[in-house]
């Protein structure tokens, strides 16, 4: 069996490369990206843990963080498109409406 | 033979999840990501969550990064410009972050946290657990199941809504309705 503590290891590398997306990049679809990577290893803990325990809550809990997520990405790609209508651009440096 | 391909699944996934973060042209990095979410499908067929594996890639690499790519193709994005002081310190903070984060995890790894060998093969698991997670998922958690239909037309509707755009949406309210 593999190792609990490598998966875990496997889930936090893979969620900092995801924060590491989000900061570093300015195209709002590649930080979008960067969140379904962090959502994807939140869901690689949730699935060893459930391994480790031998219980399915787990993966029931995996199913809905994916449905949210689907969710999440249908309504962020909408805003993005809508932006990119009203200002031409989707880098978020350019984005400062609210800032006041 | 199971930690040589957990090795070669997590080696990949990392390499393309890095690959997303730093190519240039969202296009690579959105296939990139498609390749990541296999790889994490493979992972989970490791761990004996068959049906999670089926939905990784039925969902995410179908769905989510179709959704995906046919937007970046619709804005027609030309590659990023990243240059700059403002944008070099900003990038510089986002990697100082990444590897404290790291550093962190690896810390807590060190302290025994979530140390040990997993346990060993789950009972009956040879069937699959497409037929256990549907039991569970129709009993104790119908309630949620049902929450999450309400969560998914919530969602279409706003999709739509914000779609639409602001001069239809007006034009459609002095109207009878639009038909959108």
């Amino acid at each position: 069996m593999i190792p609990l503590s490598w998966l875990i290891a496997l889930s936090a590398v893979v969620f900092a490369i995801g924060v590491v997306g989000v900061l570093v990049r300015r195209n709002a679809l590649v930080i979008f990206m960067s969140i379904e990577l962090m959502l994807n290893a939140a869901n690689l803990a949730f699935v060893a843990f459930a391994n480790q325990m031998k219980s399915l809550d787990g993966q029931v809990f995996v199913f809905f963080v994916m449905t949210v997520a689907a969710a999440e990405v249908a309504i962020g790609l909408a805003i993005i498109v809508h932006l990119f209508r009203l200002r031409e651009t989707v880098f978020v440096d350019e984005i400062h409406l609210l800032k006041g | 033979m199971l930690a040589a391909l957990f090795v070669g699944f997590a080696a990949l996934l990392v390499v393309t999840s890095l690959m997303v973060v730093l190519h240039k042209n969202p296009v690579t990095s959105a296939l990139f990501l498609v390749l990541a979410f296999c790889s994490l499908a493979g992972i989970y067929l490791l761990l004996r969550a068959e049906f999670l594996g089926m939905v990784q890639i039925v969902v995410y690499a179908g769905a989510i990064m179709v959704l995906f790519l046919f937007v970046i193709m619709y804005l027609n994005l030309q590659h990023d410009v990243e240059t700059g002081l403002q944008i070099a310190v900003r990038r510089g903070i986002g990697w100082f972050v990444g590897v404290l984060m790291l550093l962190t995890g690896a810390a807590l790894l060190k302290r025994g946290w979530a140390l040990g060998p997993a346990n060993e093969v789950l009972p009956g698991a040879e069937q699959g657990n497409v037929a256990a997670i549907g039991r569970v998922l129709y009993s104790r958690y119908l309630f949620p199941f049902e929450i999450t239909s309400i969560l998914l037309l919530v969602a279409m509707i706003g999709v739509i809504v914000i779609a639409r755009g602001r001069s239809r949406a007006h034009a459609a309210g002095g109207g009878a309705g639009g038909g959108a």
